[in-house]
């Protein structure tokens, strides 16, 4: 167990991956109880809006001026997608039976792969994304990736925001409003539509953010990169409880540190000399989801107050 | 009398089933109106539809002037209309503050919601005593005050309160119906839908009754709560 430390390292930083994406699946599902499943996708077309925002300076741009743009554009890629997605396949289909929204969102994402599969340039393998030069940093026992570093920072600093936009702003009021009455909340005077579009645009930018910081990480994005993600971040915000923002992050921890810790030390409990290793980490996360399914549906932080009559 | 409110043979539809069947009725500046009748006469959803929240199939809403019938729900409330909802439908997992802060939501003057809020407050002390705490936590009669007090927030032209004694104690239905008194007393004007006719009666100017989406009877409160026919159908006499 010398290696502990390093693995709850490396399961606090996938964690706060997964979270980020999280976020996007429980802000919508919290206002419109709609599982999106093209999320992964506005991750992936983030990544693409990067990348492109990368190839587009010219060659020798130190990273610490890339990473900006890189950010803006893969933020405003995933914005606009996601926004124009709610406007014209999910909006029409507001008051149908949840079963079209969903088979529409599945639809959905498979023509946005197709559509980047096909159209960017030679997106049929993966392509390169820039990482941060250097070696990596060393505290004590732990090592972190200099790419990391991004990720460290950015993720934190986007809950806070979230957190402050949702509990002191006006817009944010009215996003709590929607998500617990809707009806109600448009006789308060609250636009609902807005409402709706800017918790789409909200996941998606965090979307965009998580794919800088997973192209940063594995040195590539490529057009299938949103379908695991997606699936592991929906996991974590089920497991934090979906709906609830500090539940996806929290999810998303617990996500990144269950596969992190299982990944490292399972083969080493009795019976279980099969299971070690990379091979079975995408496992270990389902396995935590039906086990929340079965144990605690509601996801961790999915206790509601009492609505007494 | 002014009326504030006047409703032109309003017809509304949850697909092809018509729960409105063409109703006219007007609510004057000022005055206490009230909806009886039993479950499924078509009160709920005639307030419903007031508030923008049915489209009508037919018919014309006219408040205050306007022409209501193609104004988008979240805009209602902005020209003075504001609607208590049956069920009381109050943000469960906010605080009893902010519940009555989003009443005031596209109010801007921060002195003038400040002072509503302990005005509301002053109207049911119980809130006052409670303002941080979540509003799922209170109990029913509790949760009619703050929906009460929430639609008043807007500073309304007109208050519709659609079941405002629902499930509720005979004693908190005396100080709900004693409030409606005193809204009225300060110029509120009031739009009620009540299945407890009696009391509804007793405090309103002008009553209709609706049957099966249709008004079947109209009168004074007075009229009304003395009519044979009212009696047997709502008072319980024979």
């Amino acid at each position: 167990m010398h290696d502990l430390p390093q693995q709850l390292a490396n399961g606090l930083i996938l964690g706060a991956l997964y979270g980020l994406v999280a976020i996007g699946y429980t802000m919508v599902y919290g206002i419109v109880q709609l599982i999106n499943f093209a999320h992964g996708e506005i991750v992936m077309v983030g990544g693409f809006g990067a990348l492109t925002a990368y190839l587009a300076l010219p060659g020798g741009t130190t990273l610490w001026l890339a990473l900006p743009l890189m950010l803006i554009a893969g933020i405003l890629v995933s914005t606009l997608t996601a926004v124009a997605a709610e406007r014209f396949a999910y909006r029409p289909l507001r008051n149908a039976p949840r079963l079209a929204p969903l088979i529409t969102a599945i639809g959905l994402s498979i023509l946005l792969q197709q559509l980047v599969f096909s159209f960017y340039p030679d997106a049929k393998k993966a392509r390169v994304f820039p990482k941060i030069p250097g070696d990596p940093f060393s505290l004590g026992s732990v090592t972190i990736q200099r790419s990391d570093i991004f990720l460290i920072i950015a993720a934190p600093l986007c809950m806070l925001a979230l957190g402050w936009f949702v509990t002191r702003t006006r817009s944010g009021r009215a996003m709590q409003a929607t998500s617990q009455d809707p009806d109600t909340a448009k006789l308060m005077g609250i636009d609902t539509d807005r409402i709706i579009v800017m918790a789409f645009a909200i996941g998606a930018a965090f979307a965009a953010v998580a794919a800088v910081a997973y192209g940063l990480r594995s040195g590539q994005v490529d057009f299938r990169m949103g379908f695991l993600l997606g699936l592991k971040a929906f996991t974590a915000a089920v497991l934090g409880g979906i709906g609830n923002i500090y539940g996806a992050m929290l999810g998303g921890v617990a996500l990144g540190l269950a596969e992190s810790l299982a990944t490292g030390y399972i083969q080493h409990l009795p019976g279980m000399s099969l299971f070690g290793g990379g091979a079975w980490k995408d496992v270990w996360a389902f396995v935590l989801l039906i086990l929340v399914l079965l144990v605690r549906p509601q996801g961790l932080l999915g206790e509601r107050v009492a609505d007494r009559a | 009398m002014t009326a504030l409110l006047e409703v032109e043979d309003l017809r509304v539809a949850y697909g092809k089933i018509e729960a409105v069947k063409g109703i006219s009725f007007t609510v004057n500046q000022g005055e206490v109106t009230t909806l009886i009748g039993t479950n499924g006469a078509g009160k709920t959803t005639t307030l419903r539809t007031l508030s923008g929240l049915l489209k009508p199939t037919a018919g014309r809403i006219t408040f205050d002037g306007q022409d209501l019938s193609t104004v988008p729900a979240h805009k209602i409330v902005s020209l003075g209309l504001a609607h208590s909802p049956e069920g009381r439908h109050i943000f469960p997992r906010m605080t009893i503050e902010e519940n009555l802060l989003l009443g005031a939501f596209l109010r801007s003057d921060a002195a003038g919601i400040a002072a509503d809020v302990e005005r509301a407050y002053g109207l049911f002390p119980i809130l006052g005593e409670r303002r941080k705490q979540a509003a799922g936590t209170l109990s029913g009669g509790e949760q009619q005050m703050l929906a009460m007090g929430r639609a008043l927030m807007s500073q309304p032209k007109l208050l519709m309160l659609d079941e405002p004694s629902m499930g509720l104690s005979p004693l908190m239905m005396q100080k709900i119906m004693a409030t409606i008194v005193e809204l009225k007393a300060g110029g509120t004007t009031i739009l009620l839908v009540e299945q407890n006719a009696q009391a509804a009666l007793s405090l309103s100017d002008q009553g209709y009754v609706m049957e099966t989406g249709r008004i079947v009877l109209t009168g004074t409160g007075a009229d009304l709560l003395h009519d044979e026919s009212v009696r047997k159908a709502y008072l319980g006499e024979d």
